[in-house]
């Protein structure tokens, strides 16, 4: 009995939060297919105009495009500084290593606004102008922690043994890295990337202060909020939403599947 | 306290794996049964049912005779103490014994003052303000112990516990275990896959294999007189002969081998009494072979053998040999210390009669 | 010409390996806040900086109860998020951990943060759609008759709460779902065989246990609480405004870099604290 009266209410309670969860972006997707001006009740019918709009918007999708760019190539650059600064900390003995490890940690500690006003300040005070390769920098600088953490947690002394016998075949540093460490360490390299570009793609305040003209996804999207309650911004970002989680689909089944190989 | 555990016809099914074949097992009051067998034997999975975590597809077990097939672990006058020791990482020494008392409603003092007594027992009393990470293997083993015996149980379950301890440190608790035990007079169930551990410390021991109980009884028994094939090899090494029993006497057997005749008393047989025509398997240790002329009593001769290999193992040389009456089989033995063995020395064979067992069937 | 030892080879490459991440990290972190910590004791007068050393700005803000009240109002939202989200996520992840069969655990812990993947600046704005005078609850309390006027729930504190609760939900099930799900399972054994319930063993041994997982997830909601800008802005008005938003009105209309700076270390500042009091939470003890 007792049993399932807890069953009962953890059924209930899943559900409430889920709903709760849920909620937003069931209103956001449900009323980008507004036949109408507001995207709030009652549901006119379904119409495609919104997202007609959104495509022919040349600001958004080159806001779309510079996201997707700024997003992947500012995850290679940390990934790559992460893996060899990983590398070098976790296969030598430098000093002060310890220190090393914080300061490239620290970022990970600071907000995002703090981090993007400094950047703002240095880059004022240089005369340096602001564009997509100063909120680039900035998401470097967000990243690298992160894509560090990642791959030293999983450089394994297992792995030493075989870069040394690398090595003893007549590997050189580059081949060592390329050719043995790089694919052993593959599924945390991937991990690191994939969490950069979803931290680049979706983040605001730093592209927001050291963006001029041309401007990421979230900045356009901002601009659009001016305009109040608009179906526009429900499609734009139902778009982005759907297009995640395909994505998120598709790299489950194949990274599942690599996990469960190995 | 104590109490006596029977199980009868107990039988464990996982879809189409069956864990425990209708296992029927009786325990006295006060015993330290181990029960024994390689991984996938049913052991862990027959200590679960006694603990109360798993219950049987089919069979019942009592406690003290009372049923208690379908009671929870909180209900049963069992503690287990687990392979991982499980002790509670967040609580000091002194809490994670007395936790079972704090279960029972017993206030802070008293039960403080019992739990030091229990850690007494096993003789961490000054540690009681540690924690378990603080400890060593050994000792958190200590204390997993003193808290399961803290609620004062009838039935003591101990799933593999030495296993991670390095071989000196176990042998030390396999003492202590065995101390401890006489001391507060609960029935031990022990599970274990080491045949030695068996030996140190049970009073009876249960050889399990595939969901089976292929011998059970007091260690001396089951290494000297086993009652299956498959208890006779895991007990110790041992060399199996094939032999057809030819005729039965009154005292007697006589049973024809490749190594020749032998004349078993009737005692050698521990299954059953021979018939004619019954295919045994004749189990001899290693340790029991003689030559011939060195034994006394009643002996069996093989014949002669051929060294084919050796190697000295402190007390005894392990030598290889190849009977010549029967090359393609190959025995075992044990020589003495002193003994002068060379490879392709021939040395004449001998077993006392009482050494050796009978066992039908042709199991290899 | 000196020969270098083998370790001297190595060391100079690994040097040259961790070089590239360090002096990224000193260039485009460490310097910018340097610079930041110095601006912050300029003053910005008739549209232009003064770098006179003073701490006018820091005094400015105990003075201004304009800038003060930025402080306390994202305190008081902060805590108010992080204790909500605490127990909202607490039993979700419990629910998930331990009543879902473990081959669909993946699946529920997957739903559970799908909407995490809506960009942020939407999401808030998606809780502006519902929570409005024509919104998607306003509609439904009208329409079942238990309110005759729309609720005025958004644009204030109670939506800028919402919203926050919202995803840190998501952030603590994920936490709090990890430490729960590498608990040993021999403790609830341990626990229930020496006689222990269902709720005891909940209260003494599996919440002490999860508490780590807890003060880490309840932590990561301080810290991107109170220091973010987006949610505030779309869904709090313009009455009661959060440390961030002041930060941005200095930066906006009056280009007040100083003044900025200095907040942003308070805002530091507060963190900090927040950091040294969990501090002993935050190390990984092993079981």
């Amino acid at each position: 009995m007792r049993d399932m009266l807890t069953k009962v209410a953890s059924f209930a309670y899943a559900g409430l939060i889920y709903g709760f969860i849920f909620l937003p972006v069931a209103v956001l997707v449900l009323f980008s297919f507004q036949d109408g001006r507001l995207p709030v009740p009652p549901f006119n019918g379904f119409s495609l105009q919104w997202y007609e709009a959104v495509f022919a918007d040349r600001k958004l999708m080159a806001a779309l495009a510079n996201s997707f760019v700024v997003a992947i190539v500012s995850s290679l650059i940390a990934c790559l500084l992460g893996f060899l600064a990983a590398y070098a900390l976790a296969r030598y003995k430098l000093p002060g290593s310890a220190l090393q490890r914080g300061l490239l940690i620290a970022p990970m500690t600071v907000s995002y606004l703090i981090i993007a006003l400094g950047l703002l300040t240095v880059l004022n005070a240089f005369g340096i102008k602001l564009s997509l390769w100063t909120v680039g920098i900035g998401h470097v600088v967000i990243n690298l922690p992160l894509c560090f953490a990642i791959i030293y947690s999983s450089m394994g002394d297992h792995h030493i043994n075989i870069e040394r016998a690398a090595r003893d075949l007549g590997a050189n540093d580059v081949q060592v890295m390329a050719l043995v460490t790089a694919p052993m360490l593959m599924p945390s390299i991937l991990a690191a990337f994939f969490l950069s570009v979803t931290f680049s793609w979706d983040e605001f305040i730093i592209a927001f202060l050291l963006s001029r003209f041309d401007v990421t996804l979230p900045v356009e999207i901002w601009s659009l909020l001016r305009s109040g309650l608009n179906p526009k911004t429900n499609a734009i970002g139902s778009l982005v939403f759907l297009v995640s989680v395909a994505v998120l689909a598709v790299l489950e089944l194949t990274l599942f599947g690599k996990t469960k190989k190995s | 306290m104590t109490a006596p555990v029977s199980v009868q016809n107990a039988t464990k099914t996982f879809g189409s794996f069956t864990a425990l074949d209708d296992v029927s097992l009786d325990i006295k009051a006060g015993e330290f049964i181990v029960l024994l067998g390689p991984s996938g034997c049913g052991k862990t999975t027959l200590l679960s049912i006694l603990g109360g975590f798993q219950s049987p597809t089919k069979g019942r077990v009592t406690i003290a005779g009372k049923d208690m097939t379908s009671v929870p672990p909180a209900r049963r006058p069992t503690t287990t103490m687990f392979q991982d020791y499980a002790l509670f990482p967040h609580m000091k020494l002194r809490d994670n014994v007395g936790f079972g008392l704090r279960m029972r409603g017993m206030a802070k003092t008293e039960r403080d003052q019992k739990a030091l007594g229990f850690l007494d027992l096993v003789g961490l009393k000054t540690s009681a303000d540690k924690k378990p990470h603080e400890l060593s293997g050994g000792q958190r083993q200590r204390v997993a112990l003193a808290r399961a015996l803290a609620v004062d149980p009838d039935v003591l379950l101990l799933d593999e516990p030495l296993g991670a301890l390095d071989l000196k440190l176990r042998r030390q608790m396999q003492d202590e275990l065995k101390a401890i035990q006489k001391r507060v007079g609960t029935t031990f169930v022990h599970v274990t896959h080491d045949q030695e551990e068996a030996m140190a410390i049970a009073d009876r021991i249960v050889v399990m294999n595939q969901g089976r109980i292929e011998d059970f009884g007091p260690p001396a028994d089951i290494y000297m007189r086993p009652r299956s094939v498959f208890s006779a090899g895991f007990m110790g090494e041992v060399n199996f002969i094939p032999g057809t029993v030819k005729h039965r006497g009154d005292a007697s057997a006589l049973v024809h081998t490749a190594l020749g005749g032998i004349d078993l008393p009737l005692k050698s047989f521990t299954v059953g009494a021979p018939s004619a025509g019954l295919k045994v398997t004749l189990c001899i240790r290693p340790e029991h072979f003689r030559r011939a002329g060195e034994a006394e009593g009643p002996v069996a001769s093989l014949g002669e053998a051929k060294v084919t290999g050796s190697a000295f193992f402190g007390t005894h040389y392990r030598c290889h040999l190849k009977p010549s009456p029967a090359p393609d089989l190959s025995i075992v033995a044990h020589m003495p210390q002193s003994a002068d063995v060379a490879d392709g020395q021939i040395v004449p064979l001998a077993v006392n009669l009482a050494d050796i067992v009978a066992l039908p069937g042709s199991g290899s | 010409m000196s020969t270098m030892t083998l370790e001297d080879t190595e060391r100079r490459k690994a040097w040259g390996f961790v070089a590239p991440a360090l002096l990224w990290t000193v260039a485009f972190f460490v310097v910018p806040f340097l610079f930041m910590a110095a601006m912050s004791l300029w003053s910005r007068q008739s549209g232009q900086i003064i770098r006179v050393w003073n701490l006018d700005n820091y005094v400015a803000f105990f003075e201004k109860d304009s800038l003060f009240k930025g402080l306390t109002n994202s305190l008081e939202i902060t805590l108010i998020v992080t204790v909500l989200s605490v127990l909202l996520a607490y039993p979700l992840a419990w629910i998930i951990a331990e009543r879902v069969p473990k081959r669909f655990q993946r699946l529920a812990l997957i739903m559970a943060v799908l909407p995490f993947w809506t960009s942020y600046v939407v999401r808030s704005y998606s809780w502006l759609l519902v929570l409005s005078r024509n919104g998607v609850i306003n509609q439904a309390l009208m329409t079942l008759g238990l309110v005759r006027e729309p609720l005025e729930i958004a644009s204030n504190r109670t939506a800028t709460v919402i919203g926050f609760v919202h995803f840190f939900v998501m952030l603590l099930t994920l936490t709090i779902y990890a430490n729960l799900i590498q608990l040993s399972p021999n403790y609830r054994r341990a626990a229930a065989d020496l006689g222990a319930n269902a709720l005891q063993t909940f209260w003494h041994v599996i919440l002490p246990l999860t508490l780590p997982g807890i003060m880490t997830g309840a932590f990561l909601t301080f810290v991107l609480c109170i220091g973010d800008y987006v949610t505030p802005q779309i869904l709090g008005g313009n009455n009661e405004l959060v440390l961030p938003q002041i930060i941005m009105l200095q930066l906006g209309r009056r280009a007040d870099f100083p003044m900025a700076a200095a907040l942003s270390i308070i805002l530091m500042l507060a963190v900090t604290v927040a950091y040294v009091l969990c501090a002993r939470w935050l190390k990984i003890e092993r079981a």
